[in-house]
């Protein structure tokens, strides 16, 4: 039994932290929060050539052949580095399209992992939730095929991608068709949220044309391919929270060595070290539990499903509760605008409650502990 | 990363489930109430200690010249958890196994290796840890209790307090000062002290729950052969750091194994309440407070895992130790609340569930402050993880 990460999973850190901290440090990423064209395309491209777009998928889909342990490693530096990209829904995407047996997913996927097809996942109606079963979004048949009509809210990154995959119900079964977002009749609207490093909109889908082989998945094999990439895309996210806990705690840490009040560090006064004390134990159990599904859901751990809700709920409450502390231990300058701190803090926020929140989360676990 | 076992880890597994299978005696099930029942339990205990020793179960974590099998941490992970699933007795030997003999094996003499390694095994010994002190809790290098040579022995004299074991155990690892003229880490020394030694005398301590689970003990005059100090004289504070160190990293599994025990029984019996009319498990708080008390205990096996794996690379308990029994004293007072919100009013009765939850949460009041309290865990992780200043 070892719970370290292997060597190469171990070089695999470094070399996403440096090509990370090297080509996207924090003042190009607020370059890019305030900037109209969001998607910063030669970071993506820099990304895909690392291989780490796909990088969980078969080779001979294009991607690297690695695990979700690893796809875990890169998406920690990625939430370290606060990355304004949209690896979070290609992602999910990438997963979802890998589960389907159809026809022009190899090719799509290869698309992707080389870095020219970005794509996301539409998934909750206004009123529906995190659960499939809850959307009520209808495909209509027409004589030249099919028609969509309907509204999709809070989908990641879906002006910034070429292509969504919606979740819709064909008569009464749960299918997934794919759309591109410059086709007539969708039109996306950004939903500010409080994470200006991260988009997410509104679509509306005014009679929109599809064809039948837009129609990936229908009926079990959809709500499986669904469920089964939403729980690697609800990893990412709790990936990227450790890494924000982990750049929060380790810059505060730094802050309470040298920042100086009554002529001593504040990190000498125990109700300061108590707080960092604090937020190690909170980063470092996000870290085992957060590790620990990514293994269980790459070998089909009989836990496994039980192992992603746990990570995540962990991680909503935690990492929420770490970015206060930091907040808390830096004063009045953690609190500007100017300090870094806060673009983490929102990103946590947004990824707490993206894939259900902490309570969303309880709920699956009770389903599963409570016969 | 690969959680699933190894072929060596399995095969000790198995060897281990299938003599835990033929050799665990039917559980105790009469109450503690008499003193002869307590007498009579007592026994059940030595004897099952004695089977393990005969198995050649007993100190397995020991090199294997002591009389142990050396086996790795991990493994030692994989027999407490084989123990629990196997519903056997508690260890009686826990403190000599897992504290004391650990260290006369790191500091101790030949002759003194000769002379307690294997009673301890056999549970001929039983030991107790005289440390704490009414005066020296948190601070434990401010203990009081005085060792003045004379002749071939010291006379010690003073009092230790929160001693677990102590009414039944027939030696003591004794912290005591020999030199009150340097600071106060540097005039401590061990001792072996037999507790049928004339003065000394123990008394039960009753805690809020009602029990009595630790004892006060009173040396007065009591004489300790020289030959019984363990490791050097004035270099006690290194010797008790050493057993320290062993009993924080011992406890992980163990534990886990006891609250999930816990964990499991509240939601089947959570399950067989109705209240309105309707199932308790079927209100949506319920529902949030009985999956919280589950992720967390897994959140706590994870880090008890975690750590496992980090000490079998490094070979040694690091202060990463105290993330662990910070995480577990923390988890199990919420939990035991839990159990008591979710039960309602009656789950907090002695007469329901015989008490199990009143006690839990009273006995649960303990845990951060018993083997180091919170406040010392943070100051270590501050201080000795983190790199901040030491600080009062």
């Amino acid at each position: 039994m070892e719970f370290d990460l292997s060597k190469p999973q171990k070089l695999l850190r470094e070399a996403a932290r440096a090509t990370l901290s090297q080509n996207c440090p924090l003042t190009r990423v607020r370059e890019r929060m305030a900037s109209q064209d969001f998607h910063d395309k030669s970071l993506w491209q820099l990304i895909a050539d690392q291989g780490w777009v796909g990088l969980h998928l078969d080779e001979n889909l294009g991607g690297l052949g690695l695990g979700l342990v690893e796809l875990a490693v890169v998406a920690e530096e990625m939430g370290r580095a606060c990355l304004p990209c949209p690896f979070l829904a290609t992602t999910w995407a990438a997963s979802l399209l890998a589960e389907v047996a159809h026809a022009d997913s190899a090719s799509t996927l290869s698309f992707m992992a080389d870095g020219s097809l970005t794509a996301s996942v539409a998934l909750m109606d206004p009123d529906s939730d995190w659960d499939v079963e809850s959307v009520q979004t209808h495909l209509s048949p027409t004589p030249a095929g099919w028609q969509l009509s309907g509204h999709k809210s809070m989908v990641l990154d879906a002006a910034e991608v070429d292509t969504l995959l919606c979740v819709v119900r064909k008569g009464n079964e749960i299918a997934v068709v794919s759309v591109s977002t410059r086709a007539s009749g969708v039109k996306c609207t950004q939903t500010r949220v409080l994470d200006a490093t991260r988009r997410l909109y509104d679509v509306r889908f005014d009679a929109v044309a599809i064809s039948t082989k837009d129609i990936i998945a229908v009926g079990d094999q959809a709500i499986s391919a669904i469920e089964y990439s939403t729980r690697v895309a609800t990893l990412v996210a709790c990936a990227e929270m450790l890494g924000g806990m982990q750049w929060i705690r380790e810059t505060t840490l730094d802050y309470a060595k040298t920042r100086k009040q009554f002529d001593r560090t504040i990190g000498s006064y125990q109700a300061v070290q108590h707080q960092c004390a604090d937020m190690l134990l909170m980063t470092e159990s996000a870290r085992a539990a957060t590790y620990y599904a990514a293994w269980a859901l790459s070998v089909n751990a009989p836990d496994s499903n039980k192992s992603v809700a746990i990570a995540k709920a962990y991680c909503s409450d935690a990492g929420r509760e770490v970015a206060h502390r930091g907040v808390q231990v830096h004063g009045g300058i953690g609190f500007t605008w100017e300090h870094d701190l806060h673009l983490f803090l929102k990103r946590i926020k947004v990824n707490e409650f993206l894939f259900g929140d902490a309570s969303w989360q309880r709920e699956q676990i009770a389903k599963l502990i409570l016969l | 990363m690969d959680l699933t076992l190894n072929a060596e880890e399995l095969h000790f597994r198995d060897t281990l489930r299938g003599w835990l299978q033929a050799n665990v005696p039917p559980p105790w099930t009469v109450p503690l109430k008499s003193e002869e029942s307590k007498r009579a339990h007592l026994e059940y205990l030595r004897d099952w200690q004695r089977t393990m020793f005969d198995g050649g179960w007993a100190g397995v974590s020991w090199p294997k010249e002591h009389g142990g099998r050396g086996i790795t941490i991990i493994q030692q992970s994989i027999f407490q958890e084989e123990l629990a699933l196997a519903g056997a007795p508690q260890q009686l030997g826990v403190i000599g196994e897992g504290l004391v003999g650990p260290t006369i094996i790191a500091v101790g003499t030949e002759a003194q290796k000769q002379q307690f390694l294997k009673p301890l095994l056999k549970g001929e010994h039983i030991w107790c840890q005289g440390f704490s002190e009414p005066n020296a809790g948190s601070d434990l290098a401010a203990l009081n209790t005085r060792a003045v040579l004379d002749g071939d022995h010291y006379v010690v004299n003073g009092q230790k307090i929160w001693t677990s074991f102590g009414h039944v155990a027939n030696w003591c690892l004794l912290v005591v000062r020999t030199d009150a003229s340097v600071a106060k880490h540097k005039g401590l020394t061990c001792l072996l002290v037999d507790m049928a030694s004339q003065g000394v005398a123990v008394r039960p301590l009753k805690m809020l729950t009602g029990d009595s689970e630790f004892n006060e003990m009173f040396f007065t005059d009591v004489r300790v052969p020289v030959a019984n100090v363990l490791g050097k004289v004035n270099e006690g504070w290194g010797v008790a750091l050493t057993a320290l160190g062993n009993e924080r990293a011992n406890l992980g599994t163990g534990l886990y194994m006891m609250f999930k025990r816990d964990c499991d029984a509240l939601i089947a019996k959570a399950a067989t309440i109705r209240r309105n009319g309707k199932p308790i498990t079927d209100d949506p708080l319920v529902r949030q407070k009985l999956a919280q008390a589950h992720l967390d205990l897994e959140v706590f096996r994870l880090n008890s895992l975690r750590t496992l794996s980090g000490m079998n690379n490094t070979h040694a308990p690091g202060p990463e130790g105290s993330i662990l029994k910070l995480y577990w004293s923390e988890m199990n007072q919420r939990n035991a609340q839990i159990a008591i919100e979710v039960l309602g009013l009656s789950g907090q009765s002695w007469d329901f569930d015989e008490g199990r939850w009143a006690f839990n949460y009273l006995r649960s009041r303990g845990n951060t402050i018993e083997a180091g309290t919170s406040e010392i865990q943070r100051n270590i992780l501050a201080q000795r993880v983190l790199g901040l200043p030491r600080s009062y």
